[in-house]
């Protein structure tokens, strides 16, 4: 199957800014990859570098092995989702489906057939000779896809396609998007700051933050194993304990660490806490015991939201549903305690 | 009268009645004498006189009538025109190219094309005047075209610019990415997206050089004379009511153009 | 479909050279030519219609005929002659900017609150001069100020005076003309810099405690300043060079330094002089946009 990128070094200053800083990255033949980072990570740099609208400074873009990256933006042969769907206001629906096939020449009847074609693979076909002004944004969202694929690229890139849908709709559109890539199979790269869509979505996700290529994994193992610090608290619901380490000896507030991976660092640990991981009273086999004073238990809803001072004076947010972890209701300077199995426990490096 | 919800507690009409009253006083003041040679134009008597005691086509007779008249129209006509043509080329071209371009070069060529616009035009006008005649070419029209499509440049670039301004790049952006070169791009997506501004700069451009009295007064003359240098002439060495014809008639186009664009903005929004 | 999960977390540095550098920097020159390309036509255009010919002026004003460095057509703008015109210039130039910003002000302020309709009326009023050719308008008021015109008709009869007043072919007349052309380019800069003031704020004066006037003083007017100098600025400078309206309603008697320089070259031919009271003209016009800037930058600016 076409459609493979290699990513090489790509280096892109602005003055003394890096905006990426030697990024490289291998997509496989039909993989559904994303970009994802904070705003200013250098993700939608690096996703313009690819359409061919930023021009970085070096590096190598080759995609089935040809270079790329020299290439002028329209000798690419990739279809482009933006953010702002970018549908030209003075076409209808069909010629705008039908644009990227004018340009490629193609007969006037063809055009059309195969403009409504992928019209009907997004569901729009019976809106074709609508007007762009009245569609709403969801419908938008379709027609743009429509025309980014409809002349069969080897690659979609899509810019947060769906960051201007409200909650529901982006969700549906979400599921609906991953079918479509299943069902057309073209290699895919999509960006967006929300992990929770990355998840969803991507076979595999980038992560990106200062200009460089963080972590680069399936979404459970970016989840699971995170490589630090930054990973771990930009994916998931995540808290962190400190742990100590000295000559070799992990400690986690005067107690010894039990932990399946060994320690390869040497300064400072910190032990990552997700809400789903974490027992509210004694498991079986070892794990990580941690003592608390509730100051502050928020109600929220299916939840409460404990807000906790550890035993070194620090504090924590844990989210806990007391139905679930049959305990009682917790209430401000109650005594709690929590465990973390050893297979449940990861310990990252990084800067607090 | 005013639309400002937050004063209205704290302040009435009552109060404002002066600001009112200004304003009324300073649009009288701006508006009557553009309107107000229109009546005295249909006067029959030798002088200007308002109200006409008796009313007549007299002036406009003898402008209609006159082959100077109508010859310097024509001259100015056939200036305006390729002023507007290419002024509106280059100027749309130097936008583009100007574009969200940062650096000395193009900071450079942005003064350059706002030079026109500054440097008083009674200098314009006797440099070019001075260089002309070396070049023998005081009184052509091609001369005169040359240094009106010059004076026009900055307001097409301003025109187009503010346009760019509110254009989506994306736009641009996207139809290259679907396969549209650089000159395709700019032609079928750009170019119709911006063309209001494009045809504002184009109104413009043709205005100022149909206008343009002081380089026209210098460089010319003769059969190639335009309307401005002859009304200029006329108005500075007799009070000759042919003018208030002439002039009712391009208050009139003016009048009309406003109208037509008003209406037209009604319709699009 | 994942062969397997690599974990690049530091980048890599290769000590190979930076892959593809030297073809993305021609690229990038390329384009940046090509964009520079597009502006090259119009530039040369106004480099041989105006920098070569008012150039020219500069060297003819500071060379004599032999071609010799001379500072004599510097020296004559002392007499008293030149004096008087350069006076007249900034009074002229001063009072008109003065009249226009006193006059403007209000109507920039009452087009930019009131309801649409009314909005649109006011637009009307200040486009259509704007639109209206000088000449023609010029020629209005000519009509209207001369002894038998409308304006001293009106003032008889209101019993205001017994003779017509001398209201053309002076200064009166040509301060009345030019205010009357300048005052669109003062109304339609601070008109933008109105529309662009938070209606917001004025609340959150009043919220604060500021009376409407305090309010209009301390937080709208200083939003204003930027669009106000710039038009008055531009009026001013425009004043400086204008030629036109002080020729019509001037009546000769109000002998401006356009009028001068124009008169130097049709009535006399002096090529030198007339170019050294133009390089004073440039150079007083770039002083001033240069003060504005300045002064703009002093008072903050638009924000």
């Amino acid at each position: 199957m076409d459609g493979q990128v290699a990513i090489r070094e790509v280096q892109k200053n602005y003055g003394s800014f890096k905006a990426l800083d030697g990024v490289s990255l291998d997509i496989e033949p039909g993989e559904f990859v994303t970009l994802l980072g904070p705003s200013g990570s250098g993700k939608t740099t690096l996703l313009n570098v690819l359409a061919g609208f930023t021009r970085p400074d070096s590096g190598s873009v080759k995609m089935d092995g040809v270079e790329f990256l020299t290439l002028p933006p329209h000798k690419r042969d990739l279809g482009m989702v933006f953010q702002s769907y970018a549908l030209f206001p003075h076409m209808s629906v069909l010629k705008n489906v039908g644009y990227p096939l004018k340009l490629r020449k193609v007969a006037k009847g063809e055009i059309d057939r195969r403009a409504r074609a992928a019209l009907d693979v997004v569901k729009m076909g019976h809106l074709a000779d609508r007007d762009i002004g009245a569609l709403s944004g969801g419908q938008r969202q379709r027609v743009a896809l429509a025309r980014a694929m409809v002349f069969e690229p080897k690659i979609l890139l899509m810019d947060e396609p769906l960051s201007a849908l409200d909650k529901n709709l982006r969700e549906h559109m979400q599921i609906e998007l991953k079918r479509l890539h299943d069902q057309l199979g073209t290699t895919t790269v999509y960006v967006t700051h929300d992990q929770r869509e990355a998840l969803t979505m991507s076979d595999r996700i980038a992560v990106i933050n200062n200009g460089t290529l963080v972590q680069y994994d399936t979404p459970s193992r970016l989840y699971d194993h995170p490589v630090n610090r930054f990973v771990a608290e930009f994916i998931g619901e995540s808290g962190f304990l400190p742990v100590e380490v000295r000559e070799g000896r992990l400690t986690l507030f005067g107690e010894p660490v039990v932990s399946r991976d060994p320690w390869r660092g040497d300064t400072r640990a910190w032990m990552l806490v997700r809400p789903e991981k974490l027992a509210w009273r004694e498991p079986e086999g070892p794990a990580n015991r941690v003592d608390a004073t509730v100051c502050e238990a928020i109600y929220q809803g299916d939840s409460f939201l404990l807000d906790l001072v550890l035993p070194d004076g620090g504090t924590i947010d844990v989210r806990c549903n007391p139905h679930t972890a049959n305990i009682a209701i917790p209430s401000s300077g109650d005594k709690i305690s929590f465990w973390i199995s050893r297979d449940n426990t990861v310990l990252v490096e990084g800067e607090a | 009268m005013l639309n400002t919800p937050v004063t209205e507690t704290q302040i009435t009409h009552a109060n404002r009645l002066w600001l009112y009253a200004v304003v009324t006083l300073v649009t009288i003041f701006l508006v009557v004498p553009c309107i107000l040679v229109v009546p005295m134009s249909f006067s029959a008597s030798e002088y200007l006189e308002f109200p006409p005691s008796e009313l007549s086509l007299r002036w406009y007779r003898a402008f209609l009538g006159s082959p100077e008249w109508l010859g310097a129209l024509w001259t100015s006509i056939k200036v305006a025109v390729p002023v507007t043509f290419i002024a509106t080329a280059l100027g749309t071209a130097a936008a583009w190219g100007l574009h969200r371009r940062f650096g000395l070069l193009f900071t450079l060529s942005r003064s350059l094309y706002m030079l026109p616009m500054l440097v008083p035009l009674i200098l314009i006008a006797v440099g070019v005047f001075f260089v002309y005649a070396r070049l023998g070419i005081n009184g052509t029209i091609g001369g005169l075209i040359a240094a009106h499509t010059m004076l026009a440049l900055p307001f097409v670039l301003i025109a187009v610019g503010n346009g760019l301004t509110s254009f989506d790049m994306n736009q641009h952006q996207v139809s290259r990415s679907l396969g549209a070169s650089e000159f395709v791009a700019f032609f079928t997506v750009t170019l119709p997206q911006i063309r209001i501004s494009v045809l504002s700069g184009a109104v413009f451009a043709f205005v100022t050089s149909f206008d343009e009295v002081v380089v026209a007064l210098y460089i010319s003359s003769g059969k190639n004379e335009t309307l401005t240098r002859r009304m200029f002439s006329n108005i500075r060495d007799q009070v000759d009511p042919t003018v208030a014809a002439i002039s009712s008639l391009l208050v009139s186009v003016v009048i009309i153009g406003m109208v037509l664009f008003l209406l037209l903005r009604k319709e699009e929004a | 479909m994942i062969a397997e999960t690599s974990l690049s977390v530091t980048p890599r540095r290769s000590p190979r050279r930076p892959l593809n550098a030297q073809t993305l920097r021609v690229q990038a020159r390329r384009e940046r030519l090509g964009r520079i390309g597009l502006t090259l036509p119009g530039s040369i255009l106004i480099c041989v219609v105006l920098l070569i010919p008012v150039g020219w002026l500069f060297y003819l004003s500071a060379f004599d005929a032999a071609g010799n460095l001379t500072w004599a057509n510097y020296e004559r703008l002392g007499r008293s002659l030149y004096l008087r015109s350069f006076f007249t210039t900034f009074r002229v130039a001063g009072i008109v900017t003065l009249l226009t910003v006193l006059m403007g002000y209000p109507v920039a302020y009452m087009m930019s609150h009131a309801r649409p309709r009314m909005a649109t009326v006011i637009l009307v009023a200040v486009m259509l001069p704007f639109w209206t050719s000088v000449l023609v308008r010029t020629y209005a008021w000519l009509v209207l100020l001369q002894r038998t015109g409308l304006v001293n008709g009106w003032l008889q009869s209101l019993g205001l005076t017994n003779e017509p007043l001398a209201l053309v072919h002076n200064e009166l007349g040509t301060i009345i003309g030019m205010t009357h052309v300048m005052l669109p380019f003062l109304i339609l800069p601070l008109y933008a810099s109105m529309k662009a003031v938070d209606p917001a704020l004025m609340k959150a004066a009043a919220n604060c405690g500021a009376t409407p006037a305090q309010a209009f003083r301390q937080v709208y007017f200083p939003q204003t300043i930027a669009g106000l100098g710039a038009g008055a600025g531009l009026v001013f400078v425009l004043c400086l060079g204008f030629f036109v309206t002080p020729v019509l309603l001037g009546g000769g008697r109000v002998y401006m330094w356009a009028m001068q320089i124009g008169d130097n070259i049709s009535l006399y031919g002096n090529w030198g002089s007339a170019s050294a009271l133009g390089v004073v003209l440039v150079l007083a016009t770039g002083l001033v946009l240069f003060a504005i800037r300045i002064l703009l930058k002093l008072a903050g600016g638009p924000r």
